[in-house]
């Protein structure tokens, strides 16, 4: 079972919930937690582990070979300006290389073979009760969608079901995040009780909705702000899964890098109830 | 003599940290002075405190879009062969796209026999020039579901407030800037004069100040660090003061956990209107103070 936590955006809680809700899960399941905010990855900051595994992550991208007729056909198709050509010199800017391969194949003399170019690293971190895998953009690497396709295919091939897969997806409703949300069984998405939170969260529940995928939402800081997300989503009809209580207590330890749940019992309920929810809907995923 | 237009920058590696609430509230004390922008546009937030009449929007541009003719698509499948972003799929024999995949690379209209491929300009969103409930200028954007190139929409609405402010003849221009550390961010910082950091003491927060701090350290851009809820955490507070004295970032304020905030944004308010006597002072205080930093720095 794939279950993917977003928000639409940052600040919600997020980490906070992929670390504690993975972490208690794996206390009766086998689970694997993935940090897919690989431009900003901060679950590790929450996980105490064992790094057991690095791996170099590449993205294809043209490499001239320094043969050119200055037929121009390289640059003419580039829809990135990733390709100059000067006379029968080529320039390449890897930075704005989206690896669509045109370029390369539409060489009439083959002179931009695609090479392997490292992009981040992929991390597998080995924890007392879980497998946690991150992955880290190089800083200045400007798409994280091939990372994160990259992280998701390896663990969909290395941890097939019934293993617990949970995604920690990054901010926002742009590229990164729909790449992420595509593996999703199940889509969590955590908000507030205020204007921001319920604003932030109808425009991912439109996302989720487009790509067709269940989801569900968890409420963070529960008690402040007013009752609106609560409306909006019995409005649309949008399942409420759990509630995680405001308490300046819980700031102040998640402030520390430690988990919640093992000390806050509302916290701890909120687990349990998305955990009951999570396996109504597909009893198969437990194992 | 006309004044040079300041850019001040509010930046927090991440969402969450309060960054609008604080803009917003600087765009209320400096009032009339300032041409706001909301460059967060991936999930802009601003106009839910500035409750902003649209005075003009316009629809923003920015790279394509394939889309398959049915009536020509003969399904041979070609472009199908040589997309690498799984952007096109078969369907009643013939194919189409997928638009929320499609790169608009191009490869697929130019191996198409049939030439049954268009490649359409991409609306990646929506750009406002608006009047906020204050009577001043807000000037904010809609990014699209699923849509890329929000630096380039960043960069938009950003010319478009420093176009404004010339027109207007207003010396400050406040941006609201997007989170993390990546290329939107790049297109906010560009040609500022005072970068305003806003962090909370956690220990993810010190990590994406770090992280924050490498870029723009990069721009050489004179900053300044507004430490969000500094009470909840007090050792890292002081790992932030050490950290920001280090890098040469000024010291500009600490803000106590105030659940004012959340009351605040739940009415639209700011918390300089809201709590002026509470928590709103710092912010007060915090603005004077960068009024001033920014005057020294340019003269």
């Amino acid at each position: 079972m794939n279950i993917v936590i977003a928000s639409g955006k940052g600040g919600t809680g997020k980490t906070t919930l992929a670390t504690n809700l993975a972490s208690y899960l794996a206390q009766n399941h086998q689970v694997v937690l993935s940090d897919l905010d690989v431009e900003e990855p901060n679950s590790a900051l929450f996980i105490n582990g064992q790094e057991t595994q690095q791996t170099d992550k590449f993205k294809m991208i043209p490499k001239w070979n320094g043969e050119c007729t200055g037929c121009g056909i390289c640059q003419d198709v580039c829809a990135y300006n990733a390709i100059l050509q000067l006379g029968t010199n080529i320039i390449l800017h890897a930075q704005l290389c989206h690896s669509c391969y045109a370029c390369s194949e539409l060489c009439p003399i083959d002179a931009l073979p695609m090479e392997p170019v490292q992009m981040g690293v992929m991390s597998e971190i080995k924890t007392p009760v879980m497998e946690f895998i991150e992955s880290k953009l190089n800083v200045g690497e400007e798409q994280a969608v091939p990372l994160i396709k990259e992280t998701t295919d390896f663990i969909q091939e290395q941890y097939p079901d019934p293993v617990i897969k949970i995604y920690d997806a990054p901010p926002g409703t742009s590229c990164p995040v729909i790449e992420a949300v595509k593996t999703a069984d199940y889509v969590i998405l955590i908000t507030e009780p205020t204007p921001f939170g319920l604003h932030d969260m109808s425009l991912m529940a439109g996302v989720v909705r487009d790509m067709d995928k269940p989801f569900g939402v968890v409420i963070n800081r529960y008690g402040v702000g007013n009752d609106d997300v609560l409306d909006y989503c019995s409005k649309e009809k949008i399942d409420v899964i759990a509630k995680i209580p405001n308490e300046r207590k819980i700031a102040e330890t998640y402030s520390r890098g430690e988990l919640l749940f093992e000390k806050f019992p509302a916290v701890k309920a909120a687990l349990r109830d998305i955990e009951h929810h999570l396996f109504s809907l597909d009893p198969g995923a437990v194992s | 003599m006309r004044r040079k237009l300041k850019e001040i920058v509010v930046i927090s590696g991440k969402g969450g940290t309060g960054k609008t609430s604080v803009t917003a509230s600087f765009a209320v004390l400096g009032g009339n002075n300032v041409v706001l922008a909301d460059c967060d546009v991936d999930a802009a937030d601003m106009h839910l405190l500035m409750q902003p009449e649209i005075q003009q929007s316009e629809a923003f541009f920015s790279g394509a879009i394939a889309k398959i003719d049915p009536d020509l698509c003969t399904g041979c499948g070609l472009c199908a062969e040589v997309c690498r972003f799984d952007a096109i799929f078969p369907k009643d024999d013939k194919y189409v796209i997928d638009p929320l995949n499609c790169e608009g690379c191009g490869y697929g209209p130019r191996v198409c026999p049939e030439a049954a491929i268009d490649m359409l300009d991409a609306n990646v969103g929506d750009w406002y020039r608006s009047t906020t409930r204050l009577g001043t200028h807000l000037v904010h954007a809609k990014l699209g579901i699923g849509a890329d190139n929000s630096g380039k929409l960043v960069t938009k609405v950003k010319e478009e407030a420093k176009q404004l402010a010339f027109a207007e003849e207003k010396p400050i221009l406040l941006i609201d800037g997007p989170p993390g550390v990546g290329c939107p961010v790049v297109a906010a910082l560009a040609g500022a004069d005072y970068v305003v950091i806003v962090i909370e003491p956690t220990v993810s927060g010190i990590h994406d100040l770090k992280r924050v701090q490498e870029l723009i350290g990069k721009f050489r851009i004179r900053s300044g660090c507004i430490i969000n809820k500094f009470d909840i955490n007090l050792d890292v507070t002081n790992e932030i003061k050490d950290f920001i004295q280090e890098a040469g970032i000024d010291h500009i304020s600490d803000l106590p956990y105030d659940v004012n905030f959340t009351k605040a944004m739940t009415e639209g308010k700011t918390i300089v209107e809201y709590a002026p006597q509470g928590t709103g002072q710092y912010l007060s205080k915090s603005w004077t103070k960068i009024n001033q930093l920014i005057q020294l720095e340019r003269g």
